[in-house]
């Protein structure tokens, strides 16, 4: 297990999951992912950030070709979160260190996570102080809640590097380090699954994040993610930033999610009908059958609608079940600026539009038209009152645009 | 007196238990809040929170 030195005398010490599906119970990681730890070796000898449990050995391996674990001097905990921290007590009791630095709401994260913490030289930092390793020099900026109290980034002016944690990452697992050795479009993608399901409530802490680091002067070269790959070189660092600044301003685009789940595939014809209808009015769409597509998957998707048609037949007064779980979800994400419109078939009470608009209102989505209800099976009627609901929709959509 | 909800992380300032952690008596109203209280649990200024 070889490390990797990405600037001069700073290396990458991570280990790659290429077996990882389930990110953190709620997200999938179809591509896997990296948990990126770093070293730099200076007058001090520091590491950021550790790996997940499981994964110290691979840490270490890596470690000892370049240095002896009990030569470190600092370790700094950017975020606690046990994909990073997990690895943090077996490290710290091998490393010895003469200071663990991390945030004062990392101080308090340390002390709900690991029973050992009073052991430890803790020592709080907070945005605006730098400590001094030899040649260099590392500042550290706290960025609250992106994407938890305690998250925070480390600054190296000299190399012009930026470890950011977790923002800036992607589920990716691969021998490559860097973006640049990806195809955009592969790379794009897997930014926007990580941000959509991961770092979207918190756009608002982006945009502060990135104000804050222009307002701070950093000028960076290179961005160094703890999940994926390596932003370097200034075309790169540049397309990181400004995705998130596009990411965090989430203007609508002019595409439709329609989401919906079935029993006799009534509600399915109706999916099938209104996609036909947007597609007339020249807004393509993406229809998602929630029984063969993850809840995550349908958060990526959504990056670049503006529409989400939501679909659920009334079941016992109620919704199907997985639009319920997939609407929770998608509104603990916090999305912003879209439109919305409900569907469904029903055989006599007919709650489910009702109770899907309910839902679509309550994540603060305009919605331009009354929900569709068609009782049993949709008849030819039925399908294109469906397709103009589609083409009034599509207007709709392309109105918030601005076309 | 009225609750406060944190707009970045969903804390809940309750009037009636105050935050003694930050020196802030049980019985203190949102709007006496000292103009640098942060919220306890994720840091966020008294700008972020709006009424429960």
């Amino acid at each position: 297990m070889q490390p990797l030195e990405i600037k001069k005398n700073v290396h990458w010490v991570g280990a790659v999951d290429y077996g990882s599906r389930d990110f953190h119970g709620y997200s999938l990681s179809p591509q896997g992912t990296t948990y990126n730890a770093y070293v730099v070796l200076d007058e001090k000898k520091v590491l950021f950030d550790t790996v997940k449990h499981g994964f110290s050995e691979v840490l270490l391996e890596r470690l000892r070709t370049i240095v002896n674990p009990e030569d470190i001097d600092y370790i700094v905990v950017n975020h606690v979160e046990l994909d990073h921290a997990g690895a943090l007590p077996q490290l710290i009791k091998l490393c010895k260190p003469e200071a663990v630095f991390c945030s004062p709401l990392g101080q308090k994260a340390i002390e709900g996570h690991f029973k050992n913490w009073r052991d430890w030289p803790l020592k709080t930092v907070k945005t605006g102080d730098s400590i001094s390793i030899g040649k260099r020099t590392i500042r550290f900026v706290e960025t609250r809640m992106l994407h938890w109290p305690d998250s925070m980034f480390s600054y190296i002016p000299e190399d012009k590097l930026l470890f950011s944690n977790d923002a800036f990452g992607q589920n990716i697992a691969s021998s490559e380090r860097f973006t640049d050795a990806l195809a955009r479009e592969a790379l794009d993608q897997a930014m926007t699954e990580y941000y959509y399901n991961i770092v979207l409530p918190y756009s608002q802490q982006v945009l502060k994040t990135l104000a804050q680091v222009a307002e701070l002067g950093l000028e960076i070269d290179m961005i160094a993610p703890d999940h994926g790959l390596i932003f370097r070189g200034e075309d790169e660092v540049r397309y990181a930033l400004e995705r998130y600044r596009e990411f965090a301003e989430q203007k609508p685009g002019k595409r439709a999610v329609i989401v919906y789940d079935s029993m006799w595939h009534s509600t399915e014809k109706m999916a099938y009908a209104i996609a036909e209808g947007l597609n007339a009015e020249g807004v393509p769409s993406r229809i998602m059958d929630m029984k063969r597509n993850h809840h995550s998957a349908v958060m990526t998707e959504l990056a670049r609608c503006g529409l989400v048609v939501a679909g659920s037949p009334t079941h016992n007064n109620g919704i199907l079940p997985y639009m319920a779980a997939m609407l929770t979800y998608m509104k603990g994400l916090r999305p912003q600026n879209r439109l919305g419109a409900a569907f469904g078939s029903f055989g006599w009470s007919g709650e489910c539009v009702k109770i899907l608009t309910d839902h679509l209102a309550g994540m603060g989505f305009e919605l331009p038209e009354e929900g569709l209800k068609i009782k049993h099976v949709p008849d030819e009627e039925a399908l294109a009152q469906c397709m103009e609901r589609g083409k009034a929709l599509a207007r709709a959509l392309k109105a918030k645009c601005g076309e | 007196m009225e609750k406060y909800i944190c707009k970045l992380c969903g804390h809940i300032y309750d009037p009636k238990e105050g935050d003694p952690d930050s020196g802030v008596k049980p019985g203190t109203a949102f709007k006496d809040l000292p103009a640098d209280w942060v919220c306890p649990v994720c840091g966020a200024g008294k700008a972020d929170f709006e009424p429960a």
